[in-house]
């Protein structure tokens, strides 16, 4: 794959990218609208070209795929799973756990819409589940948000290596929409970081104390202290990870703020707005957490109006109003239920706030 | 004649760290920690052993076993276990889980963990109770057995009678090995008088070292092992043995109900 230019649904372009990324574990629950992530990875097995790659399996159950993937990282393994939303929720649990037991792990929610079954539509209505913790506990996932298919097939690289840095799990939050978007996708060429396990996985306690991997703590000061280690570690990422694209904010007097396949609609509103005269921007996070805030904060420090688009009634908008802090009112437009919003709803939801604002 | 149940009696274990146990008295989870220990020791494999702790009364085993473990969330041992294996073959996995954790919210992790006759090994420890949490029902509980959620008896009716996890697992095609032995002493007559032998726990000690050689041979090896809760039993910790000895082994018979590699007769 390296190299070339492929014609790739965005589920493929996943799956081969995890494969780029030097996976050696997948564990499989078919769920539309992800399930062609499996189907890649299935048909990829045994492929010499992915010499990492030596496991695939179909699970029973979406708890026994999180959790055979907690047993594989556990090992040390560069192990991955994907769902799509009901499936998400199950993985709650297994999230919560490796979150706590520090293990590196890569899960995709190609999103659809719910609540419940919902349908197959695209909706970025787990955001609150992926970027809030989703299970129980206090604890946070690293995601990343593909707005492209090219994005699809990178992500899982820096997925794995952020998984590994900071020995926590990793989220890519996709949709529907750009799961099952097919377009041209180049691989470059990659060699995966290398980071040392041996530390703390469980393969054996060879010539050094057992390696225990565990989120039980019975003593209330020592678990005080594991967890602060952990926040410890979110901090640094929130300082150190925070990924965006600002596309033609810098003269911008309106800034839409969206994500994935919402953020490429807004990009061809500012587009078709730029081209009757009017100067509009898009500010794309990436990482959804750690979330752009200071980027955000410095935008509105510099008078802009804010449109945030999202496919849910306004998840991120509560972290986007977070950022901007008081007094900066941001705009809103959602759709769901599987429904997108056209480049032309967005121009005329910005027409309207000018008005207003005139 | 002495009966030594481990070859270096009842020496130091390697695999057995010098942590005393939380256990109760009378308890066997104890008994089975050290033959668990003595078992990896006698096949020489504790560097190449992981054990996946369970939720329950198991869960504190990495206190005492001295292999590296992860401990998996409640039910989910087999899968966790699984996933490991699959990217360490070279290693002996394997899960330790009561009866609650294996045989109800865990029972599809076990089942498929059979059915894929994935090379992991599975102890179920019995003790027809919910022990950590308080002498809840389990699905093991017999009828009429009286626990906190079933004051006035296990009403089958309701609750459906004890769950056979030997006898469901044995109709499994994946499963290689399934075995049902006990870990309570056994009061018996004799000249002297009444004397309790360790006939179960050497039985036991077997099982153990066999479920061992069946992972390495490849199989899906599961052990059951009938135990009592005389805390939450509400009785001694004597009267609990004979409980088992006398009426748990009624409903849940002892011995060997599959083995298709024939590690037994070895």
């Amino acid at each position: 794959m390296t190299g070339n230019r492929v014609y790739l649904k965005g589920n493929e372009a996943l799956a081969y990218g995890a494969l780029e990324a030097g996976l050696n574990a997948y564990f499989a629950y078919p769920i539309t609208p992800s399930s062609e992530i499996p189907e890649t990875l299935a048909k990829e097995f045994g492929n010499k070209k992915y010499p990492e790659y030596k496991f695939f399996l179909q699970a029973a159950s979406e708890l026994e795929a999180i959790n055979m993937v907690i047993g594989a990282a556990s090992g040390g393994a560069r192990a991955m799973t994907a769902t799509s939303s009901p499936g998400f929720s199950l993985k709650q649990e297994g999230l919560s756990y490796a979150a706590c037991m520090e293990l590196p792990l890569l899960i995709a929610d190609i999103c659809r819409a719910g609540p419940g079954l919902g349908n197959l539509g695209p909706e970025q209505s787990d955001y609150f589940q992926g970027t809030k913790g989703g299970g129980h506990g206090d604890y946070r996932l690293i995601v990343l948000a593909p707005a492209t298919v090219q994005e699809m097939a990178s992500l899982p690289r820096l997925g794995f290596d952020l998984a590994f840095k900071y020995r926590n799990p990793v989220l890519i939050l996709g949709d529907a929409f750009t799961g099952q978007l097919k377009e041209d996708v180049e691989f470059p060429e990659f060699t995966p970081e290398h980071y040392e396990v041996s530390s703390w996985a469980t393969t054996g306690a060879k010539g050094r104390p057992p390696h225990i991997l565990n989120s039980l703590e019975l003593d209330f000061q020592k678990h005080y202290k594991h967890l602060g280690s952990i926040y410890e570690k979110y901090r640094h990422a929130q300082e150190n990870e925070v990924r965006f694209e600002e596309y033609k904010t810098e003269d911008a007097d309106s800034v839409i703020v969206s994500f994935g396949i919402a953020s490429r609609i807004a990009k061809g509103a500012v587009n078709r707005m730029r081209s009757r005269g009017v100067k509009a921007g898009l500010f794309r996070p990436i990482t959804l957490w750690p979330f752009p805030k200071i980027q955000l904060k410095r935008l509105a420090s510099e008078g802009k109006r804010f449109l945030d688009v999202e496919l849910n009634s306004g998840q991120m908008l509560e972290d986007v109003k977070l950022a901007v802090g008081d007094g900066v009112t941001v705009n809103f437009l959602g759709k769901w239920g599987g429904i997108v919003p056209t480049e032309a709803e967005i121009e005329n939801k910005l027409k309207r706030l000018e008005v207003v604002a005139v | 004649m002495t009966q030594t149940i481990y070859k270096t009696k009842l020496g130091k274990l390697e695999s057995l760290t010098e942590t005393p146990t939380h256990y109760c008295a009378g308890c066997e989870h104890g008994t089975l920690t050290r033959l668990i220990a003595a078992a990896v020791d006698e096949l020489g494999i504790r560097e190449k052993t992981v054990m996946i702790d369970s939720v329950g009364c198991s869960v504190l085993a990495y206190n005492y076993l001295n292999f590296d473990h992860i401990v998996a969330a409640h039910g989910r041992a087999p899968a966790v276990a699984n996933g490991l294996k699959r990217v360490h073959p070279e290693l002996t996995v394997f899960t330790v889980q009561g009866d609650g954790d294996a045989a109800s919210i865990g029972l599809l992790e076990l089942v498929y963990a059979a059915q894929r006759a994935t090379p992991i090994t599975v102890f179920l420890v019995n003790n027809a109770i919910y022990g950590m949490t308080g002498g809840q029902m389990a699905p093991t509980t017999l009828e009429g057995q009286v626990t906190t959620t079933t004051p006035l008896g296990r009403d089958v009716h309701l609750t459906g009678t004890p769950l056979d996890a030997s006898k469901l697992l044995a109709g499994i095609d994946g499963a290689a090995y399934v075995k049902r032995a006990s870990l309570a002493v056994q009061e018996i007559s004799s000249a002297r008088g009444k004397v309790y032998t360790i006939r179960n726990l050497l039985d036991a000690k077997k099982s153990v070292e066999n479920a061992f050689k069946v992972q390495a041979l490849g199989g899906f090896a599961f052990v059951e092992l009938l135990s009592t809760c005389s805390i939450n039993w509400k009785l001694s910790i004597l009267e609990s043995k004979r409980f088992v000895n006398e009426t748990v082994v009624k409903k849940f018979p002892l011995g060997l109900y599959k083995d298709t590699l024939g590690v037994e007769k070895k």
